[in-house]
């Protein structure tokens, strides 16, 4: 793609691609439409914006349902009582686990699974496999859910590792799909030097493949830590000690025996969405691009 | 999860992903000159056999033995006894069960359509001529990184309180009570947050089909004379299509499996007005009735398949047409 852009001189009357630099550009502003987006984009600002100063009203404000208020007097001592309601460091470390495991899971599952199934194709069970992995992208977790919970429980896996556990198989699918038509592109001929030298499938795979596919491993990951830092239906179901659950789990504290304290909960909510949310403010470029060279170069 | 992924438009299409002529030759001809290939083959069963074996244990054989017993009594623990096909009976008799099909289907059809035009339109937009493009790309896709119950829970206030407080002050009688509670128009805040929710992917991916359509097809086309509307329904809209055909299945299947936004916003209520399916097959878990909900579970399955596979199916044509 980056190969069309420096074809292209920017002919500003054509089509530009969004990875073009814009500055040029500017002297021929779409003001209208540059308004409207930016008005559009206060339907995500606002429910954030909400969020935030929610979290710092006293409770005697917050129940007055003005949601666009600012906070006045500034309270920050929710935030505290959330901590110690939510259980904050526990939680967050499950969810942090929960997730770290499924990324490592699907990385290595699904790179290794790619690459054999690539480089055999020609044999029907290299091709079968693949074809059975890839039926779970229709699966939707409730179908399986029951017998899951049951089977995780004889297992003794109702607690995060089962949680992480089964994230990392509902992701196979779409990371296989991704791996193998990345993989597709990569030359045999890069591996055939290696092999000469002397080089295993294993050690190939490590230290050929594996920087390959960085660009891949990037989104993969991506898609597998937000699908499973953000679940809520898995955990919630799979672990049976409630004292395990993860960010998004705990939060439903909120909707019975705290019912009115909306200061706190959105003291809560906050703590829950904040680490995503400037994790992605500042990788955000790299975000977005590892994002979308994942659907392109696939 | 409904998170929209990207996926290569071709992937969907005639056949799976690495059937492609080339690198399969490249590969073949590999092995024939290389001798030594011959025993290595091993390995390439230890890369695969892990995520086979894993995958067949905890998705595959728990999903089997869960349909074995939708055709028995069983509890959930206990014994059972054979009932052949008498859950399935039930289950078209069942009005809770047709209820939380039908709202599940029309939710996901609406849900669908709703996202792609507002993704599409975004995708569009923001390779226009247009100030701060970046960043306003950066804010549209903040909702991707965030949790779907924790979202449903903002907007749950909103829609309860704030909303209510708006229409009051202002003397919109129709928004003065909550929408949440209003069995006729609940579904439309679960449309709403499932859509703030969804669009951000579905807009990466829009954006990298936009990405990949050379400029000098619109340079062309801009020389012939065509306006925008044109550009957009004879270039854009063909030349992604593929895209747009795999945002939509993967949409679909996401809504048809939607949870975590429902449970945050209205917990299937009013009374089971907004009671999906999946909400009711989680009930065989505590109520006992674990066949019956597995009955359900199967024919849900069956149901998503077969919209998957349709939907390819009517979108090949064009998919062919184009390549």
């Amino acid at each position: 793609m980056s190969a069309i852009d420096t074809r292209s001189p920017a002919t500003a009357a054509a089509r530009t691609t969004p990875d073009q630099p814009r500055r040029r550009r500017l002297g021929r502003v779409d003001v209208p439409l540059t308004i409207l987006l930016a008005v559009g984009s206060l339907t995500v600002l606002v429910p954030l914006y909400v969020t935030v100063t929610m979290a710092f009203k006293t409770s005697a404000q917050a129940v007055d349902g003005n949601a666009l208020s600012l906070p006045f007097p500034f309270n920050p001592a929710s935030f505290a009582e959330a901590w110690t309601l939510t259980r904050f460091p526990v939680s967050f470390s499950v969810s942090l686990g929960v997730a770290a495991l499924t990324v490592v899971a699907t990385l290595l599952l699904s790179s290794l699974a790619s690459y054999a199934i690539v480089r055999n194709w020609h044999r029907r069970f290299f091709r079968w496999s693949f074809v059975y992995l890839l039926a779970a992208m229709f699966l939707p977790f409730p179908v399986v859910a029951l017998p899951q919970i049951k089977f995780t429980a004889m297992l003794s896996l109702d607690n995060p590792i089962g949680v992480a556990v089964l994230h990392a198989m509902f992701q196979l699918s779409f990371s296989v799909l991704l791996y193998s038509a990345f993989l597709r592109s990569i030359p045999v001929e890069l591996e055939e030097s290696a092999r000469i030298d002397g080089a295993s499938t294993w050690q190939i795979f490590w230290r050929v493949i594996l920087p390959l596919l960085g660009p891949m491993n990037a989104t993969v990951g991506i898609f597998a830590f937000l699908a499973s830092w953000n679940d809520f239906m898995m955990p919630s179901l799979i672990t049976a000690d409630p004292g395990l659950q993860t960010l998004p789990v705990v939060q439903n504290i909120f909707q019975s025996q705290f019912g009115t304290n909306y200061n706190v909960a959105f003291a809560s909510y906050l703590m829950a969405m904040a680490p995503t949310i400037v994790v992605y403010l500042f990788a955000q470029r790299w975000v977005i691009s590892g994002v979308t060279q994942g659907a392109v170069k696939s | 999860m409904t998170m929209q992924t990207p996926l290569t438009p071709g992937a969907e299409g005639t056949q799976p992903g690495p059937g492609r002529p080339g690198p399969v030759t490249a590969a073949t001809r590999v092995h024939r000159r290389v001798g030594s290939l011959r025993r290595t083959e091993g390995v390439y069963y230890l890369f695969l056999v892990p995520a086979l074996v894993l995958f067949t244990a905890f998705v595959v054989a728990p999903a089997s033995v869960g349909v074995f017993y939708s055709f028995t009594d069983y509890l959930g623990f206990g014994q059972w006894h054979f009932l052949g096909f008498e859950n399935y009976r039930a289950l078209f008799s069942d009005p809770a069960i047709l209820g939380s099909y039908g709202f599940t289907l029309g939710f996901a059809v609406v849900t669908v359509i709703v996202t792609q035009v507002i993704a599409l339109a975004l995708a569009v937009a923001l390779t226009k001529r247009v100030r701060f493009a970046g960043g306003l790309r950066a804010v549209f896709v903040i909702p991707m990184v965030v949790s779907g119950i924790i979202v449903a829970y903002v907007f749950n206030f909103l829609f309860a309180n704030t909303l209510p407080a708006l229409a009051t002050s202002v003397g919109f009688g129709p928004l003065e009570q909550s929408i949440l509670g209003d069995p006729d128009l609940a579904w439309l805040a679960i449309v709403i947050v499932s859509a703030w929710q969804t669009i951000p992917g579905a807009l990466l991916v829009y954006t990298a089909g936009l990405t990949s359509i050379p400029t000098d097809v619109y340079e062309a086309s801009s020389l012939d004379g065509a306006g925008a509307w044109k550009q957009l329904r004879s270039i854009t809209l063909p030349l992604i299509s593929g895209f747009i055909v795999i945002n939509t299945v993967l949409g679909v299947k996401g809504y048809l499996g939607a949870y975590d936004v429902i449970v945050g916003l209205t917990n299937g209520g009013p009374g089971s007005a907004t009671s999906s399916v999946a909400m009711t097959i989680f009930t065989g878990f505590t109520s006992g009735d674990y066949a019956y909900q597995m009955a359900n579970a199967t024919v849900f399955f069956i149901i998503t398949v077969l919209i998957s596979v349709l939907q390819l199916a009517v979108t090949r044509g064009r998919n062919l047409r184009l390549a």
